[in-house]
């Protein structure tokens, strides 16, 4: 392999004080199928402080090349100084395309790339394929996730970001083999951004949940909210709820799905007293195994439901956790 | 500040045979998080002083946008409308914007909203802040403080963080930063009589690259559109009384209980 490569096909490798976000694992198996159909590389580059570690891990997972830029300047994340380093990056190496993960970071990061490269972008995709003849089409839902457009682009790179859980990562390797480029990030500009510290942490990480048990406006009462949550625990899972009970003050915004809120993709939701608004499913189509309870069986999210109960929760779901309980207590006993 | 008309989603019909989006078949109504970004505006110039103006790109519809804008609490209005505008992705739509505000002269802070119902990407407000080549903080749910060069926003990315931003700068705002005013009557009516300057393509030549608007400054191209299948779902529904025990065996045999 040598040194000096162009036109790759380069992942972004996402990390919170050195702990790589696993979307950047699924990008790099999903950037290695693009890569050998394309013919070409597979590279990644990694931005931060004290980081040199992490970049062997990218090799783990499928990168042949990894661009480090492990500098002090570089520790906290300036979106403005960061995309300086990117587009320089992209300038030397011209790779074919970059993929970001569409996590609040990538989506606020690539953007700023993109514009400085001249180059498109699309957002959020669910899915990436390579046509017989070459071309990457980007397929995303659009219009609070009502459509899927399939988009192509006309410049290089072709920029995606992609949605976390919509790819498989590959199995970690540590046989494999890559080259890691160590860079210097340039002289370090005033960016006008000053990052003051974290306020406050999430009370719950949905996007990464298993299991979710989520409830709607069918609650009648704040309370009944531990009626919802002791079904997630007995099913190993956290409690979601719709929009309107984060507007009624009941729970905290962490706890949303939909559009405004968490995108999830769990391999089970369960959504009780939920109608199944566009803006609700925007957030939890993708997941595996969705379960309805609603009293009404017109509500929409029946439509999209692999197992239905048409009922009203406060019959149906103290009856499972009932019925769980006893499954658990027979399993001890047992 | 920015705005964006787009249509009710709830009612919006698509033709999958044309893949086209049938704009006429649903009312237009202000992005409803452009709303937000709005009254973030209004809220810092009562305060602060200052004047607010608003910037829509889009069909000679989008006026009735920027009159609401204006009843609810904006100075002046500002539309971007020409044929050669159309087609736009996110790209050329941030870079007409960008340029329509270099034609404005000077600003402090530009708020958008954190992303359309429509297009639904988030890029255009931190594509617009590289373009003006100045900072942005997206995701912004709360405005600590104000000064003359500098804003203090809290940022949601899952976590909360806390920016100090130099002015000028641009955010883009959560609908959870605040809850848009309702327009009084008597505003209303006087936004009905306000002016809604028009602005077109060779308007802002002098601004910027006429060949960056539109579909010709665009790299994206929508090629097809689908209606999500619902078609590997299972759709099994249980009614009465043995409903719960045969979604338990149901739950059983898809691994999720013991
Ligand atoms: C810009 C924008 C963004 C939005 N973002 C989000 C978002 O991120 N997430 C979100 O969820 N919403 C969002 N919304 C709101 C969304 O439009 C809906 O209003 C909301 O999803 C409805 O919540 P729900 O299903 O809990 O309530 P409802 O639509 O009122 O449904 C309640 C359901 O409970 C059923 N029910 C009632 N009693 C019982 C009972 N005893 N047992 C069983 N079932 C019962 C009813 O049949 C009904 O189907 C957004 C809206 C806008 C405009
Ligand atoms: C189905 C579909 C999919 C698309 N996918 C992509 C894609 O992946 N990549 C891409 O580059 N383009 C895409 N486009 C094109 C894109 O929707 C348009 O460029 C659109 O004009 C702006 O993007 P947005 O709606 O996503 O805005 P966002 O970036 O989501 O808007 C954020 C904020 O920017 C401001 N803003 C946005 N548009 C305007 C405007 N016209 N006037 C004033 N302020 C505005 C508002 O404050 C708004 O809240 C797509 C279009 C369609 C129909």
């Amino acid at each position: 392999m040598s040194t000096s490569a162009k036109g790759g096909v380069l992942v972004y490798a996402e990390h919170e004080n050195g702990v790589i976000h696993p979307v950047s694992f699924e990008l790099l198996g999903k950037g290695r199928e693009i890569a050998d159909r394309l013919g070409v590389e597979l590279w990644s580059v990694l931005l931060g402080h004290r980081v040199k570690r992490q970049a062997e891990e990218l090799v783990y997972y499928g990168a042949d090349r990894v661009f480090l830029y492990d500098h002090p300047t570089l520790e906290v994340f300036d979106v403005v100084r960061y995309k300086h380093v990117l587009v320089k990056l992209v300038r030397e190496t011209e790779p074919l395309v970059f993929l970001v993960g569409a996590t609040p970071l990538g989506r606020s990061l690539a953007p700023r790339v993109a514009a400085a490269l001249n180059t498109g972008l699309t957002a959020d995709c669910i899915d990436l394929q390579v046509d017989k003849d070459g071309e990457l089409i980007q397929i995303r839902p659009a219009f609070t996730g009502n459509i899927l457009a399939h988009i192509k682009t006309r410049s290089r790179p072709i920029m995606a970001t992609v949605r976390y859980r919509v790819m498989k990562a590959p199995k970690r390797d540590t046989s494999r083999r890559g080259v890691v480029v160590e860079k210097r990030p340039g002289e370090a500009l005033e960016t006008g951004l000053r990052f003051l510290g974290k306020v406050s942490a999430r009370r719950v990480n949905l996007a990464d949940a298993d299991v979710i048990v989520a409830g709607g406006r069918g609650l009648k009462r704040k309370e009944d909210l531990k009626l919802l949550e002791e079904l997630a625990s007995l099913l190993g899972g956290v409690l979601g709820v719709s929009r309107p009970l984060v507007d009624e003050g009941w729970i905290s915004k962490d706890y949303q799905v939909g559009f405004s809120g968490n995108t999830v993709k769990p391999r089970l939701y369960v959504a009780c007293g939920i109608s199944g608004s566009p803006q609700h499913l925007a957030g939890m189509r993708g997941s595996d195994v969705i379960v309805a309870i609603n009293i009404d069986p017109s509500a929409p999210i029946f439509r999209v439901a692999d197992y239905g109960v048409v009922g009203d929760l406060y019959e149906v779901v103290p009856k499972l956790i009932e019925a769980l309980k006893r499954i658990k207590g027979g399993s001890v006993d047992g | 500040m920015l705005i964006k008309q787009v249509p009710d989603i709830e009612k919006v019909r698509f033709d999958v045979e044309t893949g086209r989006v049938d704009r006429s078949s649903a009312p237009a109504e202000t992005n409803p998080f452009d709303l937000n970004a709005l009254e973030t505006a209004v809220r810092l110039k009562e305060k602060l002083g200052g004047r607010v103006t608003v910037i829509s790109m889009g069909p000679p519809q989008a006026e009735s946008s920027l009159r609401d804008a204006l009843a609810r609490g904006a100075d002046r209005a500002i539309l971007l409308t020409d044929k050669r505008f159309a087609g736009a992705d996110t790209l050329a739509t941030s870079y007409t914007l960008a340029t329509a505000i270099r034609k404005l002269g000077s600003f402090d802070l530009i708020v958008c909203g954190e992303k359309t119902v429509d297009g639904d990407t988030g890029q255009v407000g931190p594509e617009v802040a590289e373009h003006l080549g100045i900072p942005h903080v997206a995701y912004v749910c709360e405005v600590r403080e104000v000064s003359e060069d500098r804003i203090l926003v809290v940022s949601d990315m899952g976590d909360k963080y806390l920016f100090e931003v130099t002015l000028p700068a641009l955010i883009t705002v959560t609908k959870d930063i605040n809850t848009p005013r309702i327009p009084t009557l008597r505003d209303v009516l006087k936004a009905r009589r306000a002016k809604v300057e028009v602005w077109d393509a060779d308007s802002l030549a002098g601004y910027g690259e006429t060949c960056r608007f539109g579909l010709q400054g665009s790299m994206t191209l929508v090629t097809r559109i689908t209606i999500p299948s619902e078609e590997g779902r299972r759709g099994i529904i249980f009614r009465g009384e043995d409903a719960v025990e045969r979604l338990i065996e149901a739950l059983r045999k898809e691994g999720f209980i013991p």
